[in-house]
């Protein structure tokens, strides 16, 4: 177990956290976050809803144990830095900041709209974001500088980037992953979204990224492999102790359109706004499982 | 390597520069490097972010003294601009050092999303830029970098055409706390004078010569050649022609270009850049919308083609950018009679 974890009722959580979320509570709040997601794509006729579910758990556990941040101290120096390079998948990043209350949630109604912030990729107009992103490739570098800053600066602060596995073929991401392991900074913390898909097809059949552990583990990175949808092996990977003098992969192999049964791992849900039919039935069978947990978890 | 040849002055050019008192000074590099050095020494937030460059940048020295605020990121230029966005957001003032014609073209989107677009405070430096490097080609030429950049929201672009134009111009973005690109070129340039009486500031023009026959509106390396066309006009034909420094590219001095094109009877724009989308367009612009018509106007730049080959001073000579060329240039417009407006 890490030093800075603790167990309650056999669950890892972050002593530092000021939530101290169950594993339960965190996997009612992912059913929230994905009903949210869809139902603000559907608002908005747009959005890129495979990626956004397939890394929501990441970015819930993210958020609710690991980053200090919140939206009293925004501003602080010594917050942590998250950036997330697959900026597309913003719909996840926006309800997880309204969650954590940096806006209202009702300012999603917005969204894609004339003069609205909340465009289809992340922007530091929106409170909570830490670095415009879209243009895939950037975040990786973006996070070496910060990182770099924090040692130049001798502060505790982490810096965490979303990646996905399409992404990984821009060349970009390895300059900055040569350079994060020649500084060795151990205080950044990379994620891969693995979820497989891109918007041509297969990442395997587009342009094959795998072995990624091999890639990663060459290139001076200290790497770990998890199912991307386990809370507890989210929190273990993300709170681990950091590894002296090397940078931190985490592959999470997710499923792209997770928690939506008729997405999850179809490739045309990449960007994809569901129909009437399938948006009810999807936000019907959110709220059955919703009103399940609840009644559990009470 | 750098170009085997001569001067790009000619001895009728030296022997003017030297009659109106000009002397020669360093490059403009190598004032960076000295200026960057000083605020380095005074502030551990400055640091100079380079790509294998810290040589052609005249960072050796600097990197000596203070190996900490010197990071090298290898040959990588994307990295270098989005490392150095990163280390700008959390408070650093930073100095990013790597050949123009990489730095504004390679890592073109990094310029544009993490530096622009993100407003992070990052100064890239832009060396050995225009031809500077001359014969090693038209890899390492950066005759784009005013028309990309231009292009961008949110960076201002400055090509100081002398020391005191490149020391000011490396104080001031140190201290603006908004994107810049500063342009330099590693050949030895006169110093301009005149340092007392206009003070630098981005975005506004320097004239270094009062005139109403003609004006030049020059930026960068070439300020020169077109302050020595002015004076042997002067000498040759009895011309009255003003000197336009203009350093901003962006932003841009609209106030003094559409003066210069009202006041003096022809305007000739000179730049070490292609002619598409530089200085003479943003000149052109900027009086066309000021309602004047029938000025006369010529652009003196490197014109679209096969760029031809030679040291940086066979270059200018080859496309007129030279006292001699310019004088040429000026005695051809101001022979065409003026448009019927």
């Amino acid at each position: 177990m890490p030093d800075n974890c603790a167990r309650r009722d056999g669950e890892l959580y972050l002593k530092q956290s000021p939530m101290n979320y169950t594993d339960e509570q965190l996997k009612l709040k992912s059913l929230r976050l994905r009903r949210s997601v869809l139902k603000w794509v559907k608002h908005a006729g747009a959005g890129h809803t495979g990626g956004s579910l397939s890394c929501i758990d990441i970015l819930n556990v993210l958020y609710n144990r690991i980053l200090n941040v919140s939206p009293q101290d925004f501003s602080s120096p010594d917050r942590d830095r998250y950036i997330q390079s697959k900026g597309h998948s913003v719909e996840a990043l926006f309800v997880v900041l309204a969650d954590r209350g940096f806006f209202q949630e009702s300012e999603l109604e917005t969204m894609c709209r004339y003069q609205s912030h909340f465009i289809g990729h992340p922007t530091r107009k929106v409170p909570g974001v830490e670095q415009n992103t879209g243009g895939l490739g950037h975040g990786l570098s973006i996070g070496v500088g910060t990182a770099l800053a924090a040692e130049l600066d001798k502060k505790a602060y982490r810096t965490f980037v979303l990646l996905g596995d399409g992404e990984l073929a821009e060349g970009s991401n390895w300059e900055a992953a040569m350079s994060a392991a020649h500084y060795g900074l151990d205080n950044l913390t990379a994620i891969i979204d693995c979820n497989s898909l891109q918007i041509a097809g297969r990442t395997r059949d587009v342009m094959n990224s795998e072995p990624l552990g091999a890639k990663w583990s060459s290139f001076g990175w200290s790497v770990s492999r998890i199912d991307g949808h386990d809370y507890g092996q989210l929190t273990e990977a993300l709170a681990a102790p950091l590894k002296e003098g090397q940078p931190s992969m985490i592959i999470a192999d997710t499923i792209k359109g997770s928690g939506v049964d008729f997405m999850e791992g179809v490739g045309k849900w990449h960007h994809g706004v569901p129909n009437d039919e399938e948006y009810s039935g999807a936000m019907a069978a959110f709220d059955a499982q919703l009103s399940e947990l609840e009644g559990v978890l009470s | 390597m750098s170009a085997p040849a001569g001067s790009m002055y000619s001895d009728a050019a030296e022997s003017i520069a030297a009659e109106l008192g000009l002397r020669k000074g360093k490059a403009n590099l190598e004032v960076f490097a000295a200026t960057v050095e000083e605020l380095a020494s005074k502030d551990r937030d400055v640091l100079a972010v380079v790509s294998d460059s810290r040589g052609s940048g005249k960072l050796g020295p600097f990197g000596e003294r203070y190996p900490e605020q010197l990071i090298e990121l290898g040959i990588a230029e994307q990295n270098l601009v989005g490392v150095s966005a990163g280390l700008a957001s959390a408070g650093k003032k930073v100095f990013a050092v790597s050949p123009a014609c990489f730095l504004s073209a390679r890592s073109l989107e990094q310029i544009k999303n993490d530096v622009a677009y993100s407003d992070n405070p990052v100064t890239l430096v832009g060396i050995s830029a225009g031809v500077s490097y001359g014969a090693l080609g038209t890899t390492h030429h950066s005759l784009h970098d005013f028309a990309v950049l231009r292009a961008i929201n949110n960076i201002y672009v400055v090509c100081p055409a002398d020391n005191y134009e490149a020391r000011e111009a490396v104080r001031a973005a140190a201290a603006l706390g908004t994107p810049v690109f500063l342009r330099f070129g590693k050949a030895a340039l006169y110093d301009l004078g005149s340092e007392d009486e206009q003070a630098f500031e981005f975005g506004k023009a320097r004239v270094l010569r009062e005139g109403s026959d003609l004006a030049f509106i020059a930026t960068g390396e070439t300020v020169i050649h077109a302050l020595l066309a002015a004076e042997w006009l002067k000498r040759s034909q009895g011309l009255d022609v003003r000197v336009v420094d203009l350093h901003s590219i962006k932003p841009f001095d609209t106030d003094a270009v559409v003066a210069a094109a009202r006041e003096c009877d022809a305007v000739i724009t000179v730049e070490e850049h292609m002619i598409n989308g530089g200085l003479g367009d943003a000149c052109a612009s900027a009086i066309l919308e000021s309602g004047l018509s029938g000025c006369r106007f010529k652009r003196i730049a490197i014109p679209d083609e096969y760029t031809v080959t030679g040291s940086q001073a066979d270059i200018f000579r080859h496309y007129g950018i030279t006292m001699e060329g310019l004088v040429e240039s000026a005695s051809r417009l101001l022979a065409q009679p003026a448009a019927v407006s």
